[in-house]
C-alpha cells in the first residue's frame, strides 16, 4: 500500500473540488427530507388528485411508512449516485493518462485503486449520514420518533449497500478503459441483483438483502439478524476490490 | 540528491541495462530485441524517427508497459508494472504529460513529493524551488485546467525533477516548449550530467548534438547503434564540402553537379538554392579535386567549406533516406529536403 495516505487525500480533495461530494450531499438530502413528507402527504395528494370524483381509502401514513419511503429512494436514487460516482474512477484515469502520471511514482497500484474507492465510499458515507439525519428529523416532526440507535445502524446498512453497487461498478471501470462500460456494468449488476433477491435463501446475502434488516433496526423491531447480511456484503466488496486489483495490476497504462 | 527511503541501495554496473527488449503489438512489432547499456551519470539519446520505438522502450524501463519478450533493470531493480521500488530512483516526462485539471500546480507538485516521502518543510521548500526553477511560481497557485501547452511540460518537468531523481526519463521534453523555455530544459538537462542519468528521447538531431555524449539511434524498432556521440561522428559521418555559388549560375552549377557526381571519390552531391552539398568517400582526393572542377565549370562560389561531421550526417548513413527526421525542431523533413538545405 505504498503511498496510500497521500493518495487518499488526492483523492478526498477530488471528490470535494469536483463538486461530486457536494452535489451528492445535496441529492441525498432531498431525498431524506422528502421521503417523510411523501410519505405523510400522499394520501392528501392523491385524495386532491381525485377531487371527489371517486373514493380513495388509504391507510393512516406512519413512521414505517417514512422509512420505507426513505429506504426505496436512497436503494433506487442512492445506487444510481454510486454507480456515476465510481463508473470513471479508474477508466478515466487510464483514459487520460493520469494514472500513468501517478504509477510512475512509488504508488502501489493496490493503494490507488483502494484509495478511489475509499473516497466514494466517504461521499457516500457523508451523503447517507445527511440523508439519514433529514429523514430522521422529518420524520420527528412528522410522525413520531424513531430509535435513534437502531436509525444509525439502518443508515450505515444502506450505505453499505450503496458501496456494493458502488465495487462492482468500480471493477467494471478498473476492467475497461470505458466509463460508460462500467456504468453499464453497475446498472446491470443493480437489474441482476434486484431479480436474485426474490430467492430467499440468495436474496439474504446480497446486498438488497440488507434492506430488511435495516428496516427492522429503524423501527426498533425485536431479534434482527445483522451480521449475516452485513458479512456478506464487506466479503463481496472486499472480493471485488480484490479482483480489481488482480486485473489492474497485469494491465499496462 | 534527497534521500530515498525505500528503494534499493545503489548497484555497480550501468544504470540501465536492456536485455533483448521486445514488444509485439498485434502484428506491429514495436521493438526487436533491444539491447541498450546506460552508463551512470551519462545524458543519453535516444534518436529516431516517429515509430522507431522510443517511447515504448521508455514505457517498458519506466513500468508502463510489460516486454513481450526480455527484461531489463533500472537501478538495480528489474523493471515490471507494479514496482515502486524502482519509481524512488526515477523520474518520468511524457511526451504529451496529462495531469488534474481540477489540481493546482503547487498541489499537484505536493502529491508528487509526498509519494516520494518528502513531508512538512523539506516538501513546502522543495515545492517552491521547482517552481522557481521552471518559471511557474505565480500559475503554481491557478489550476492546472487553464495551462498552456508549454506551462503543462514546465510541471511535468518540476515534478519530474521533484526527488532529484537518480534516473530521469524524458520522452520528447522540448516539444511543446518555446525556443527560451527548450533552451532553459536543455541546459538543466545538460547540468545533471554526472549527478543523474538521462535518458532523453528526441527526433530533433541538433539537441541531442548538443546535450547527449552517448547516442542510440533506433529504427523500426531496432537499435541502428549506440555508443558515445564522438565515435559514432568519427566513426560513420562521412566528410562533406559546401560550396555556396553566387546568384544566377543555374547552368554552372548543373554542369559542376554533373561533374562532382562523376568523380570516384564522391557518395552522394546534392544541389539547390545556390548550395552544393558533396558527401565524400576520400577527404584527399576530394580536397585536391573539388576546387579544380569548380574551375572547370565556371562556377563562382561564394563560399567553401569542409564542414563538421554531424548527427544528421550520422543519421542519414546508418538509418537511410526513407525515415523523416527533424534537423532542428521545427517541423518534420525527409532527408532528401535536408540534404537540399
Amino acid at each position: 500500500m505504498t503511498g496510500f495516505a497521500a493518495l487518499l487525500r488526492k483523492e478526498l480533495l477530488e471528490q470535494w473540488r469536483t463538486t461530486r461530494l457536494p452535489v451528492t450531499a445535496t441529492v441525498f438530502l432531498l431525498v431524506g427530507l422528502s421521503s417523510p413528507l411523501l410519505a405523510r402527504f400522499t394520501p392528501e395528494i392523491l385524495k386532491a388528485v381525485a377531487s371527489g370524483q371517486f373514493q380513495i381509502t388509504l391507510p393512516t401514513p406512519t413512521a414505517a411508512d417514512a422509512y420505507d419511503q426513505l429506504a426505496k429512494n436512497l436503494g433506487q436514487f442512492g445506487a444510481l449516485i454510486a454507480v456515476l460516482l465510481a463508473m470513471g474512477s479508474v477508466a478515466t484515469e487510464k483514459e487520460r493518462g493520469t494514472a500513468a502520471l501517478i504509477l510512475t511514482k512509488p504508488a502501489g497500484r493496490g493503494a490507488f485503486l483502494v484509495a478511489k474507492l475509499l473516497a466514494i465510499a466517504t461521499t457516500l458515507g457523508i451523503a447517507t449520514a445527511i440523508a439519514a439525519t433529514g429523514a430522521w428529523f422529518y420524520t420527528l416532526v412528522l410522525f413520531e420518533p424513531l430509535p435513534v440507535a437502531g436509525f444509525t445502524v439502518a443508515a450505515i446498512l444502506q450505505w453499505l449497500a450503496l458501496v456494493a453497487y458502488a465495487a462492482i461498478t468500480f471493477l467494471g471501470s478498473t476492467l475497461t478503459r470505458s466509463s460508460l462500460a462500467a456504468a453499464g456494468l453497475g446498472v446491470a449488476a443493480f437489474i441482476v441483483l434486484g431479480i436474485l433477491s426474490i430467492v430467499p435463501t440468495i436474496g439474504r446475502y446480497l446486498p438488497t438483502g440488507l434492506g430488511a434488516p435495516a428496516r427492522g433496526l429503524a423501527l426498533g423491531q425485536p431479534g434482527v439478524d445483522v451480521l449475516g447480511p452485513t458479512f456478506a456484503a464487506v466479503v463481496l466488496i472486499a472480493v471485488l476490490v480484490g479482483g480489481a486489483w488482480l486485473a489492474f495490476r497485469r494491465q499496462e497504462l | 540528491m534527497l534521500p530515498t527511503s525505500a528503494g534499493p541501495p545503489a548497484t555497480p554496473g550501468p544504470a540501465i541495462e536492456a536485455r533483448g527488449l521486445s514488444k509485439r503489438f498485434g502484428p506491429i512489432l514495436a521493438l526487436d530485441r533491444l539491447d541498450l547499456a546506460v552508463p551512470r551519470g551519462s545524458v543519453f539519446g535516444l534518436l529516431g524517427p516517429n515509430g522507431a520505438g522510443k517511447t515504448t522502450t521508455i514505457r517498458i524501463l519506466t513500468g508502463l508497459a510489460r516486454p513481450t519478450a526480455g527484461g531489463a533493470s533500472v537501478a538495480g531493480v528489474e523493471v515490471g508494472l507494479d514496482e515502486p521500488r524502482l519509481h524512488h530512483r526515477v523520474g518520468y516526462l511524457d511526451q504529451d504529460p496529462r495531469f488534474y485539471s481540477w489540481m493546482k500546480g503547487r498541489e499537484l507538485l505536493e502529491l508528487v513529493g509526498r509519494l516520494h516521502g518528502l513531508a512538512g518543510s523539506a516538501l513546502h521548500s522543495r515545492v517552491g524551488e521547482m517552481l522557481t526553477r521552471t518559471g511557474l511560481t505565480a500559475a503554481g497557485e491557478r489550476r492546472i485546467g487553464g495551462y498552456s501547452g508549454g506551462m503543462r511540460q514546465r510541471l511535468g518537468i518540476a515534478q519530474a525533477l521533484i526527488h532529484e531523481p537518480e534516473i530521469l526519463f524524458l520522452d520528447e521534453p522540448v516539444s511543446s516548449l518555446d525556443p527560451e523555455g527548450r533552451r532553459d530544459l536543455l541546459e538543466l538537462i545538460a547540468g545533471m550530467r554526472g549527478e543523474a542519468t538521462v535518458v532523453f528521447s528526441t527526433h530533433v538531431l541538433s539537441d541531442v548534438e548538443r546535450i547527449c555524449d552517448r547516442v542510440a539511434i533506433l529504427d523500426r524498432g531496432r537499435r541502428v547503434i549506440e555508443g558515445p556521440l564522438e565515435e559514432l561522428l568519427a566513426a560513420h559521418a562521412r566528410p562533406i564540402y559546401r560550396l555556396v555559388a553566387a546568384p544566377g549560375q543555374e547552368e554552372a552549377v548543373a554542369g559542376l553537379v554533373e561533374r562532382l557526381r562523376a568523380a570516384p571519390w564522391t557518395t552522394d552531391v546534392t544541389a539547390g538554392a545556390g548550395l552544393v552539398r558533396i558527401t565524400v568517400s576520400d577527404p584527399n582526393a576530394a580536397a585536391s579535386g573539388v576546387l579544380p572542377m569548380v574551375v572547370a565549370a565556371g562556377v563562382t562560389l561564394e563560399s567553401f567549406e569542409r564542414a563538421r561531421p554531424t548527427l544528421e550526417d550520422v543519421f542519414l548513413e546508418l538509418v537511410g533516406p526513407a525515415a523523416p527526421l527533424d534537423l532542428d525542431g521545427r517541423g518534420f523533413v525527409r532527408p532528401r529536403e535536408v540534404a537540399d538545405r
